[in-house]
Order: structure tokens, then sequence, then C-alpha cells
């Protein structure tokens, strides 16, 4: 195949190391836990009613997200329109919320007091109920919606304007052009988008308990938290980490199974894109209503947390602030971190080399309990080393692996996308490995990598994940911070640091974001 | 306001401190260390005349607590082990970690009388639903409660401390009866939260008419914002107590000092702390003593506990009851 008849050697090596670096930051602590546990009761039938909700709510939030995605992102690549690239940049906010923080914030809006409940209370209607499986689907699609909106966007600027402007010479129509261009590259992206959302809601805790109104809305990672906190079983907690590992090895199966690479993408030079098949008014009133509702959906939430934390910001304490100082470092380190593991691993998958292996190996590190995994990397690292003093790097490690499927996500359609086109040239220019990187794929994944780099920051900056495990009470992140905040009764202290939390992350992923969207205003 | 400047000398200090004294850890909940918490100023307090550098290590809740102390076995470096409660003492006991304390616990304040060789008691509440006055109606009785529209928000019992103690005060009220309380209680409920932040964060919010919390939250609000419109339900039936308790570990390096703290922990310098920084009553104070304020607060007519070995006897039982009553 001309896909990998390309000159590199240079990252296959890397590439599988850092497979080999993520299957053992996930093996070798599910081991230990296993190692340490006593006799276990194994799995009850109430483990698997677990099971199946976390599948049941995942695979619709998954669904609903990139349902809705598709007519989102389409509009979002063929309009034009005043604060395009602040609406796209705003939309990567949801993501990355602390759970608790986006919680508040959907309930100001579809909660009890919220504006919509609110309002059918006015024309004497029922209040809406937020609080079932309906809450934990809308709340999982508001945070993924986005993401997904991002990954398909960035699938359908990779589109080669020459496609579009040759479309348009031949006549196609509208349903030509989805048939013939738009569905196969939909076809190579929303697999992709699907499982990493999918795995991502399988491992849901606070939202699925928070808005799930109860015992019904059980999922895998509560029935952890169980085992490990309330019985200190420790042989279900890691049988129960196996489970999702089961899960993630079946999604990633089967959906690399449906994904197609697109190989019939062309090369283009990188123009903006025009649209000929969508002048119609029908086409721009339906874009329009998608941007707007989504753009809806995803703002006034965040609107809420602006306002109800904007008071306290200049009052903060400067152990916030410290906090804060700490949480932009430890996301900056982690972008780095994770952009230099993803791209060897992504050329790999790009030239199809064990596709779905490493795949599946990139998916891993979202899809098991990061209780299991912190406790066992506690368990190994205690003998060696004091956990409070690693608390900070094994942080960044683990978050810098947790991104990396999303950072794959957006880096590997690039990488097939420039190999098609210009692998051959360059094996016919006797480029060696290095040349190729620097001269060839690093330029033409700008997009993808500031795209990686932001989410991989601006996840980093909202995580609470492992720290809690590992931290000392003068080393909290801002996340950390805020929760002390809570537990301490100062909830608009909370607001503040929530807020500041928000423009941090916003502000890091804007910055990475920004040097590979320089093309994206189209 | 104190200055990251001058936060930093602190830490300077600190750790010239520690070049040549004998080092004090101490295992804890995350909220008990932090700025706002206790943990700051009862360290500078035992620092002043214990010779030692006292070192926080927060981890989680209580039960997060026990389970780390569990994971580290005879090798953990923990001198002191605080903020464990009743319900979690039986599963403390049984890792044979701890030591018996020795220390004279005769001037305890707390509502029961307490005798524990290995466990002290440090502070106390009484469980209680928190609502704004102007809830019209407010019920005083679980089945009061079961029987009326109010919205409630409580917190899980298997990730969640004062969760836990929700269900052994049902259980503790109602005995055989409170899987059929649950059921009465299932519609009020508006949501389950992982823990008591968020409860408290949706009740704050508006999201409910009653949290479930202590009767001493309202006593931050006053105190603290001074805001008189949050109070605590009476319930007739009694009111669930959670008391948080410290051990000294079997291992430790520096025993004397150890029990040295322990002592410590029921004198004036240590329990003033707790009031207005955990917002609990502290279990070796006078009632004379507590800040302003507290004197609002409700006194339940009856304290109601299980005691540690009866509590983790019926912990499953009880848990199984309210999931089969809420998973209707």
């Amino acid at each position: 195949m001309a896909r990998r008849a390309v000159p590199i050697s240079l990252s296959t090596g890397a590439g599988g190391a850092v497979a080999a670096l993520v299957l053992a930051v996930i093996a070798l602590p599910l081991g230990a836990v296993l190692l340490r546990a006593d006799a276990s009761s194994g799995l009850g039938p109430a483990d698997w009613a677990a099971v199946r909700f976390t599948i049941w709510q995942a695979l619709l939030s998954a669904a609903l997200s990139v349902g809705l995605a598709i007519p989102v992102a389409r509009a979002l690549a063929r309009r034009d329109f005043p604060g395009r690239r602040a609406l796209i940049a705003l939309m990567g906010a949801p993501f990355i919320l602390p759970v608790i923080v986006a919680v508040l914030g959907l309930l100001a809006v579809f909660g009890r007091q919220g504006g919509i409940s609110a309002a059918l209370r006015l024309f004497g209607l029922p209040e809406l109920e937020i609080y079932g499986w309906q809450g934990v689907v809308l709340a999982h699609v508001f945070f993924n919606l986005p993401l997904a909106v991002r990954l398909i966007l960035q699938g359908w600027l990779a589109i080669p304007a020459e496609r579009f402007r040759l479309a348009a010479t031949l006549g196609f129509s509208a349903r030509d052009i989805a048939r013939h261009i738009e569905r196969p590259m939909l076809r190579n992206v929303a697999p992709g988008a699907f499982l990493v959302i999918f795995l991502i809601s399988t491992t849901s805790f606070a939202v699925a308990l928070t808005l799930g109104g109860g015992p019904r809305a059980t999922t895998v990672e509560l029935a952890i938290y169980q085992a490990f906190l309330f019985e200190f079983d420790l042989g279900r907690a890691a049988l129960l980490g196996l489970v999702q590992v089961g899960i993630c090895v079946v999604a990633g199966a089967l959906v690399i199974g449906v994904a197609r690479p697109n190989l019939a993408a062309g090369t283009g030079l990188d123009q903006p894109v025009r649209r000929w098949d969508a002048q119609t008014s029908g086409a721009r009133v339906f874009d329009g209503v998608m941007i707007a509702a989504a753009a809806a959906f995803l703002l006034l939430p965040l609107l809420a947390v602006v306002l109800r934390g904007a008071g306290a910001i200049p009052g903060l304490p400067p152990g916030v602030w410290m906090a804060a100082l700490r949480s932009v470092l430890l996301s900056l380190a982690t972008a780095v971190l994770a952009v230099g593991l993803a791209l060897p691993m992504a050329i790999l998958i790009a030239r199809g080399r064990a596709r779905g292996l490493l795949e599946v190996i990139g998916a891993l590190s979202i899809a098991v309990s990061p209780l299991v995994i912190g406790t066992g990397l506690f368990l190994i690292l205690r003998p060696v080393i004091s956990p409070t003093a690693a608390a900070l790097p094994i942080t960044g490690l683990v978050n810098a692996l947790a991104a990396l499927p999303f950072v794959l996500r957006a880096l590997v359609p690039g990488i097939e996308q420039a190999e098609a086109g210009y692998g051959r040239l360059a094996l016919s220019l006797g480029l060696s490995g290095r040349q190729y990187l620097r001269h060839v794929l690093l330029p033409r994944l700008r997009r993808p990598l500031g795209l990686g780099a932001g989410l991989a920051a601006a996840l980093a900056m909202g995580d609470l994940g492992v720290i809690t495990l590992f931290a000392a009470p003068q080393q909290g992140t801002l996340p950390l911070e805020m929760y002390r905040l809570m537990g301490a009764y100062r909830t608009d202290d909370a607001a503040g640091a929530a807020l500041l939390l928000l423009l941090l992350s916003l502000g890091v992923f804007w910055v990475f974001d920004r040097g590979g969207r320089l093309n994206a205003a189209t | 306001m104190r200055s990251p400047i001058f936060a930093s000398g602190l830490i300077l200090a600190a750790g010239m401190a520690s070049a040549d004294a004998p080092v004090l850890t101490i295992y804890t909940y995350d909220s008990f260390v932090s700025d706002w918490g206790p943990g700051p100023q009862i360290e500078a307090a035992f620092e002043e005349s214990c010779g030692c550098d006292v070192q926080f290590v927060g981890a989680g809740d209580g039960a997060a607590l026990l389970a780390r102390v569990r994971l580290e076995g005879p090798a953990t470096e923990a001198d002191i082990v605080l903020g464990l409660d009743t319900n979690l003492i039986a599963a403390a006991r049984d890792t044979g970690l701890f030591a018996e304390h020795g220390v004279d616990a005769t001037g305890l304040t707390l509502p029961v009388d307490w005798q524990d060789s290995q466990f002290l008691p440090y502070d106390w509440g009484y469980f209680a639903f928190v609502y704004n006055t102007d809830l019209e109606n407010p019920p005083t009785s679980f089945t009061e409660l079961a029987a009326s529209d109010a919205r409630i928000v409580i917190q899980d019992p298997r990730s969640s401390t004062p969760g836990l103690g929700l269900l052994m005060w049902v259980k503790a009220a109602y005995g055989d009866r409170a899987g059929e309380i649950w059921e009465g209680l299932a519609d009020n409920i508006v949501t389950v939260t992982p823990g008591w932040s968020e409860a408290y964060g949706l009740f704050l919010e508006g999201e409910a008419d009653m949290v479930l919390s202590y009767t001493t939250s309202p006593a931050y609000h006053l105190i603290a914002e001074g805001d008189a419109s949050r109070t605590a339900a009476a319930f007739d039936e009694g009111h669930y107590l959670q008391i948080e308790v410290a051990g000294m570990v079997q291992n430790s390096a520096h025993p004397d000092l150890a029990r040295e703290f322990l002592t410590f922990m029921l004198s004036e310098p240590f329990q003033s702390v707790i009031p207005t920084t955990n917002w609990m009553y502290p279990a070796a104070l006078p009632a004379s003593a507590l800040p302003a304020g507290f004197e609002t607060l409700i006194q339940p007519d009856t304290a109601l506990l299980f005691d540690p070995d009866t509590a983790a006897g019926i912990r499953a039982e009880a848990l199984e009851e309210w999931r089969a009553a809420l998973s209707r």
C-alpha cells in the first residue's frame, strides 16, 4: 500500500514503546490491587446491574452526542459569522469543567430553580424533572457534545476545498456531496469520537450519582467505590476494573470494525472551504438553528457559572491563587507530555500497523477507574518513594495518559491525510524520517496538534482524579481547592474558584488551539 | 489576609524545625487540613509546646482515610490517625494497627458515655435535616417527612460518611421497620449525591427543601455569614450521633509524642478551635465555652448511637434495605 511507503522507521519504535507504557500503567496497578486483595466476595447481581446501567447510559450518551454533533459541525464548517471562532473555542469548555461545577451550571438552567422550570411555572405547567437517567444523559451530552463537534469539525475542515469546487463544477447535489465526500469522512471520524465518548461515559461517577436520583443509577465506578471504601474488598474493586477493561476492549473492537480509514481523501491546498451546495435558504436556516441551539445548550449553563462566581473572584484567598498557579504549570507540562506520547503512537495507527490493538490500548486509560489505577500506583510506588513527593509527577503522567485517546483522535485522521497526500512525494525526494517529520508531517498537523495539546491541557486543569490520593495539604490543585472550599461551607468562594478554573482551562485550551486554528476561521 | 510571601516564610520555618525535631505524622481527612479546617491552627498550637514538627497527611474522607491506613498496613508512616467515626471504629480495630491510648477521658462532654481504650473522641455532632426558615410546616419526624411534599437531598451511604450515618439513624429509630420508612421517603428524595459537599451545594442552590447535614450547620451561616435563615429540623425519634475519633498507631516511632498529642487533643487550645472550623461540637469543652451563636441551635432530646460492633454488624443489611427501597 502506498500509505505505508513512507520513509519512516523513527517513530515505529517510539510508538510501540508508548503503547507498552500505557499498558504498563493500566495493567501493573490492576495487578498490584489484585495481589494485595484478601478473600473477595466476587461480583454479585448488584454489580452486574451496575454494569448494565453503565453500558446502557454510555451508549445513549455517546449516540446522542455524536448524532447531534454531526449537523452542528457541518453548520460550523460551512458558515461564517461574527464570533464563530470564539464560539468554537468556548464550546470546548464544558468538557473540561469539574463535574460539580458543570452540574450546578446545568441545574441553573434545567433544575428546579432553573430558568426553564421558572418559565414553565409561569404558564402553570409542571416543572422539568432533571433527576433520573434523563439527567445523567443530558449531563453527558453537555460534557461530550463539544468534544464530538470539535473532532468532527476537524474532519470536515480536513476535506480539501478543491473537492467541493470540483463537486460544484460537476453539478453535484447536496445529496451527492454527502454520499461521495462527507459520509466517507464521517465513517472515518465519527466512530472514534463515539468510542471515546462511550468510554468516558462508562467511568462516570459523580454525574451519574448526583443527577441519577438514587441507587437505580449505580454505575461500575460507584460499585468500585463501594467495594473499596465501604467494604475494603480490593479483589472486587480490581475485578470491576477488569470488567471496565473488558468493556473497553469489546467496544473498541466493534467500533474499529466499523471505522474505515478515509483512503479516498485527496490532497488539496489548505484553502477556505466554499460550499456551493449549501446556499439554499433551507440549508441556511437549518444551519442557523443548529448553531443557535448548540450554543444555547452549551453556553447558558456556562453563563450561570460565570454569573455565580464573578463576584467572589477578587476576594479569593491566597491559597486558591497558589493552587491555580500549580494547576497551570501542571496542565502545561501535561499537554507537552501528552502530545509527545501521542504523536508516535498516532503515526503507527495512521499507517495501519496493529491499528485496532493500538486504538484500544490508547483508549484504556479513560476506560479504567482512576480509583483503581491510583490505588495500584500507590501500592507500587510506596515502597520506593514517598507518595507525597511523587504527587505532582504522577498526576501529570496519569493526566497525560488520560488525555491520550483524545489527542489520538485529533491526530490520526490528520496524519492519514498527510501521508496519503505527501508520503510518496517524500519518498521520491529521499527524505529521512526526521526530515519527513519536520518538513512534511508536523506542518500539516498544526491544527490537530493544537487541538490535541489544548484538550490535554484543559483536561489536566479540571482533573481531580489521582491527586486526591497522593497530595499533601499544601500541594492542592485548583479543583481540589475548590472542593475543599465547598467542604468548608464556603460556597461563594467555591463558585469563584470554579469560575477561575473555567477561565484558566479555557485560557490554556485557547493558547494551544489558537496556533493550530489559524486556518480554521472559514 | 495572609500573603503568599508570609506563607512561604512559614514553610521555610517548618523546614528548619524539622531538621532536628521529631516529626509527628497525623493522617486525617482532607477537609481537616484545608486552610479553612482546624488543621493549621492546631498544628501551630501543638508545635508551641511539643518541640516537634507536626505533619498532616490528608486522605479524602473518613472512609478513604481508613482505606489508606489498611492499604499501608503495619508499614504505615502514621503516628496518629484522626477522623474516623463510630461507624468505622470496628473495622479500624480489626486491623490490629492501633495501640491503647492510655489517656484519661473523664472530662468528655459527649451526650453519651464513652469507654474505648483505643479511640478517643475529639468532636461530635447530631445528624439533622437543614432547611430554610421560610419552609412551611417543617416535618418533626421521619414519618411526617415521608408523608410531606418536602424535597430532600441525601448522600450515598456507599461513598459518604453522613450518608452512612443517615442509614444508621433510620435503623436505630425504626429497627425492622427501616425498609418501610425508606419506601415512604423514596418520593421525597430528589437525588443522592456522592458526598456532603455536593448535597449541601444543591440545597444552597435551591434544588431541595432540606439536606442531610448536622444540627451545627446553621451555626456556620449565622456566625460566618450573619445569616439566621437556616435551621435544623428536630425529629421526635431522636438524632443519630456522629462521634469523630483519633487513635495512635501501634508501630509509631514516637509513642510518647503521640500520647502527648492525644492528651493535647482534649485540652482547651485544641477543643476551642473545633466549633468554628470543623463546625461540630468539641468533645471536651463545656457548653458555656462555645462561641456565641451555638446557643441558637436545636438541642435533640434523644441521642441515638449504635456501638461500633453493632454498627458494623447491621451495616450490610441496612444498606440492602436502603437499596431495595430506593430502587423501586
